[in-house]
Formats: C-alpha cells, structure tokens, sequence
C-alpha cells in the first residue's frame, strides 16, 4: 500500500496550527521569552569567565625574572597580584577563607637554575572548589612561561626562548582536582532550552486536541497519522529556529562565544535536532491522556537530558552506566555537535559521527509516535 | 437493492473493558431517509454511530457504508461523511472562516474560497465570519458545526444529539436545513431525546442497553405499542399518585391541569376512570414519548 499522504491536508493542519499559535499569545511569548531569560540568567548571573582573580605571590627569589613572572601574571587579566607580607601558611589560610584565589610560589633559587638552563618550576595553588571560576585563569597560565620571559632572556641567554619554555608552571587544584571546559554554557544553553521548549510544546499539540474534543472530528476526517504529526512539526521547527537565533546572537554579540566552524552546517544541524526533538514531543503525545501529563512526561525526559547529556557534569566524568544512557540522549550528540562547530571549527566530517545518532533516534522515535496514534478512538 | 441503502450494517458489536456497549446492531438507511436514533443516555448511540463513521473498529459484524466495508474501508468512508460530533468538536482559537477552511483543505476541496464563502451565506454566518467559534453561542456553534460537516458535499450524515442545548427556533430552523437536504438525496442518522424531533424523523430505531429493541415509521412504532391514552382532569390535588395505582394504567403524565394516561388496555382504563367521581376525561392522541418509556420500561437493566 503506498502511502496515501497528501500537500494539501500536510498544509491545512500547519495552517491550522500557525493561527492557533498566533492566537496563543502567551505560549509564543514564553517560547521568546525563555532562552532570553535562561541566557541571562545563565550568562550574566553564573559568569563563566571571571577576572582580575585575587592572586598572591610568594617571591623568594626576588629577581628580575621574578618580578616579569608577576607582571605577566597581572597583565593577563586574569590575575590581580595583591601585595603581601605573610607566608605561605597565611596564605592558605587566606585560601580556605576565600578571600584570595591563587597562590604563586617562586623559589629562592629560581633565578640561578633558570639561567643554568635547569627550567625550575613555579608551583601555582589555586582554588578550584568552583572550578568555573579558576578555569580559564589556568588556561591562560599554560601560555605564560612561554612568552613572559622573552624581553629579559636577551644575548647568551636568548636560546633558553622558545620550546620547551624556560620554566615550568605546576598547577595544583586545591579541593577540587577536576577542571570544567569551559564555553561549554552557552552552546550548551541552546541544547538545553530547545530541547525542553520542543518537546513540551508538541507534546501538548495532540493531547490538547484530545482534552478539547476537537481530535474526534480530526479522526473523522479521511488524514493520514503523519500528515498530522509532520503538519504540527513543521510549525514548531520554525520556532525553534527563532529561538536558535535569539540564542546565537546573544552568544556571539552578549557574550563573545566565537563561532568557530561553518554557521550553515551549525543550522542543519540544529534541523535535525530540532526534528528528533518534535518527533519525543508527538510521542509523548500519544501516550499522555492530558496536557498536564505531556508536561510532566516532557520534565521526566529533560531531567536526565540535562544532566547525563554533558551539559551540567562532564560526561567523561560520569560512570559507565550514566554514559550509555546519556549516549541515548539527542541532547548528548547535539552538545557535541555544537560546541565542535562553534568552538573547535569542526567540519562535516567530525560532525557526522555525532549526527547519525540523532537521525537513528528521530527514525525509532517516529516509528513508534507512529505506531502508538491513535486511527480511532478505541 | 445497495444501490439505495447508503447504511446497510448487521449484527455490529462492541465492548469496552469487557462492557457490551452495542450487541448485535443491524440497520439500514436508505438516499434521502431520516432515520432518528433514540434511546437513553448511555444506551450505546454515540458507540453506533463512530462505529458506522469510522472512528471505532466493530468488534464482530459486517455490513457496508456508502458500500464501503465498514471493517476494512474506514478511510473511504470518511471521505463522504459527514459526522457532527455530540460536542462541539471545531477550534475554539479559530475564527468561522478558518475553521470552514481547514476543512475544505483537510477534503482538498477544489476552489476553497467559494466554497466556504458559500457556506457561510447559505447558514447567514458570512457577517460573522472573523469571530472566533469559542464566542459563539450554542445556536451558531451548531450551525457552523453542520456547515462544516457538510463542506464537502457528503451523501451521509451522521448527526450525534446536534440540538442538545439549542433554543426552539434554532432547532426548527436545523431541521428544516435537514429535511432539505434530505429532499437532496441525501441520507441523514441523527440520534435525539427530543421528541418533536422524532417526530420528525422518516424512520425511527430505538436502542437501550446496547441492543437495537424497535425501529420503524412513527406510526409503525404508535401501533405496535398498542398504547390507548386519555386526557383526564379532576380536581383532586393528589389526582397523579391515585391514577397511577389504577388497574390498567402504565404510565400518568401530568401536564399542567391534565393528566395524560396511557395504557394498553383501553377499555380497562375507561372503566377504572369511570369508577372515580367527579373525573373528566377523554381519549387522546398517544405520544412518541409514551412509546419510548413503554420501551424503556419494558428492558430491565441487565447485571453485566
């Protein structure tokens, strides 16, 4: 039997649903109004990249190579250099109150191993109970010892520039060994928000056609299952893309997330993803007998969307377990996928592998939305 | 013989959870018939008639639709029917015009603006065309409900309780609407309570309880009850409590000063009205609604 789908029902039911949405004035300005508010809250509320950090040093060799060392420290950004009397047993203590973030140990002989070729190490403490906010401070370390030197080590000593650089930096995280990557919040705000908005939103299109009464004369009438489930994507994929919009620009212009790889692939992507996510939303839908139990079927997917995906925890961090469910996830892949494109410039090729899970779980999915729509109302 | 019987079903069943919500219905509607479905709340009408359009699969029986197998040819069958459903079943969010226009989309209607700009003349909806069907009253809820159901020209109607809820006029007004679309061959079921409604109707069916107990004419079923009646007036207060325990009477309805007493011995009844002093009485026309309580009466509800 071929399948007897039609343009002109497909379009009627998208028709029908434009106008619905239109008159739903709240629902559309909440589906606006939630990633702005999320980004934020997310974005200017959680900083994720702070600055001018209370640092400390402890020079015990007191040399001109020290005092660049501090300078560089201070001219990063990330660190601001407090002047400083006590010794290093006050400054932990200072630490475990809070009150400063790093603390740098020269060594007395770090000017004499340094010219001897020796690469002394600067052993760095920093406090990484919220690993968020030494983060990027670190990162900016590991380029330091390369570069801060370069105007002091001049005539016999110039060779000492360069790989391997002339010193170490060790980096110690007190209370927290674990560093989060970050940039990870924003692209992965975009994952997050559309998933819940998406599958909340078709999730109550069909269950409220059955709560209305309105579903009997739509069974009524001679319409194939997936004219009506595509015809009630399709609306909602357009709102996706408003909010993927909303969400870029404020990532790009609010907060300077580079967009690193190829903006048409990032919006393909988010296609298919965006699909995989309407198709949970009609699942979820023929299975709830209420808008009420759509809603709370949708947060019973978010939850663990949310946190095995790799959004809040590393997902390397979690155990085996966690890992093959989060695997199973369409949020897990599309993180991925975004951060890949927006922050490492992947291409297509390093995006498949991460987009042909999505296409396998939006396939299953559909199949089994399918098979559960109801034809009649038995 | 098919040919005329746009309805023409034997023997259909269906259970819920194990109830029996229709056992063994057999029914024929002929072009251009009436046909009034009557019968309690809860005796397995709304079941028939989704059963007849498609929206549910019969358990057991067979029979045709529009010649189309009501078992296997559902999608055929819905592409001309049309079904109003007991409770207004259009968009609420949606204005007049687009609700008529989803439909016409829905049927791939040709020239859809005509379409539903003639519908909504031919109801005298077009002044109201951009007013949401959720501000509607009862009345032009259903009047949009049956212009909607008939946008695609269909040869069958299925009519589940139209005119619950809508005033006199309106419910005149609805039928006449209906009984010209049966002069246009067109073949209508329409299940009711009213009984002027019924009244109406070419041929009646009557079911209780999931099974189909009489059908017929009108007159057909005033015969076969065999019911006499007799208006009756007296001045005692408590007349109503003493005629009902009178030999010979089944059922005493008041209606203002008269009573209406009916039963199927007639002469019984003349005599124990004549035992009563101060009584007048006279035979009366019996009424389809005596008919039916005599049948509702009759069917003990069954344990299941």
């Amino acid at each position: 039997m071929k399948l007897p789908l039609s343009l002109h029902r497909l379009w009627a039911i998208v028709a029908k649903e434009f106008i619905q949405l239109r008159r739903d004035r709240i629902t559309f300005a909440m589906m606006v109004g939630i990633p702005v508010m999320q980004l934020v809250l997310f974005g200017f509320a959680i900083n994720t990249d702070p600055k001018h950090l209370p640092t400390v040093v402890l020079d015990a060799d007191q040399s001109a190579y020290s005092r660049s060392f501090s300078a560089g420290l201070e001219n990063s950004g990330y660190f601001h250099v407090l002047p400083y009397s006590g010794g290093i047993a006050q400054a932990e203590q200072d630490m475990a109150v809070g009150t400063i973030q790093f603390i740098v140990s020269i060594p007395a002989d770090f000017s004499r191993r340094l010219t001897r070729g020796e690469k002394p190490a600067v052993l760095v403490e920093a406090d990484a109970s919220d690993p968020a906010a030494t983060g990027n401070a670190l990162a900016a370390l590991a380029n330091l010892n390369q570069t801060v030197l370069s105007h002091d080590l001049t005539g016999p000593l110039a060779r000492l520039n360069g790989t391997p650089p002339p010193f170490k930096i060790r980096v110690q995280r007190n209370y927290n060994p674990e560093g989060i990557t970050q940039y990870n919040i924003v692209p992965g705000l975009m994952g997050t928000i559309l998933t819940m908005t998406m599958i909340m939103m078709t999730g109550m299109a069909v269950t409220r056609e059955l709560e209305r009464g309105t579903l009997e004369n739509l069974l009524a009438m001679p319409v194939h299952p997936l004219e009506v489930m595509i015809g009630k994507i399709i609306p909602y994929i357009m709102v996706g893309y408003i909010q993927v919009v909303v969400i870029l620009t404020a990532a790009y212009f609010l907060f300077h997330v580079p967009i690193a790889g190829s903006l048409p692939l990032l919006l393909a992507c988010v296609l298919i993803f965006l699909a995989a996510n309407l198709a949970v939303g009609m699942m979820f839908s023929t299975i709830a007998k209420s808008q009420l139990q759509a809603m709370q079927m949708t947060f019973f997917f978010f939850l663990p969307s949310m946190l095995l995906s790799g959004f809040m925890f590393p997902f390397r961090g979690m155990p085996e377990w966690a890992q093959v469910i989060g695997a199973g996830l369409p949020l897990t892949h599309f993180l991925r996928i975004v951060r890949g494109i927006m922050l490492k410039g992947n291409g297509w090729a390093e995006t498949w592998p991460n987009v042909w899970p999505l296409l396998v779980f939006m396939a299953v999915v559909l199949t089994i939305g399918l098979k559960r729509y109801r034809r009649t109302l038995d | 013989m098919s040919e005329a019987l746009l309805i023409d079903v034997h023997e259909l069943s269906k259970s819920f959870n194990g109830k029996r919500a229709v056992n063994g219905l057999s029914l024929q509607v002929r072009r251009g018939e009436i046909f009034g479905f009557l019968g309690p709340n809860g005796s397995g009408k709304t079941t028939s008639i989704r059963m007849l359009c498609g929206l549910l699969t019969p358990d057991s029986g067979s029979g045709t639709c529009l010649d189309f197998d009501v078992l296997t040819q559902s999608r055929e069958i819905k592409k001309q029917v049309g079904y109003m459903t007991q409770r207004f079943s259009f968009y609420e969010d949606l204005s007049i015009r687009e609700n008529l226009d989803f439909v016409a989309r829905m049927y791939g209607m040709a020239n859809r603006r005509g379409v539903v700009e003639q519908a909504m003349t031919g109801l005298g909806l077009a002044d109201r065309r951009e007013q949401l069907a959720g501000t509607l009253s009862g009345g032009w809820k259903q009047r949009l409900a049956l212009a909607a159901c008939m946008l695609h020209q269909p040869r069958l109607l299925l009519l589940d309780e139209p005119t619950a809820g809508v005033d006199p006029k309106a419910r005149r007004d609805f039928w006449d609407e209906i009984h010209r679309l049966a002069g246009q061959g067109i073949g209508v079921l329409v299940s009711t309570h009213y009984m002027d409604e019924a009244a109406r109707c070419h041929r009646l069916g009557y079911i209780a309880y999931g099974d189909l107990l009489a059908s017929g004419t009108p007159d057909e079923l005033l015969a076969a009850s065999r019911l006499v009646s007799f208006n009756v007036q007296g001045s005692d207060l408590a007349l109503g409590e003493r005629l009902k325990a009178l030999p010979g009477v089944e059922q005493v309805v008041a209606m203002g000063h008269v009573y209406s007493v009916s039963g199927e011995d007639g002469e019984r009844i003349r005599q124990s009205l004549s035992g009563i002093e101060g009584l007048r009485f006279e035979p009366a026309e019996t009424g389809l609604e005596q008919v039916f309580i005599q049948l509702m009466e009759r069917t003990p509800e069954k344990t299941r």
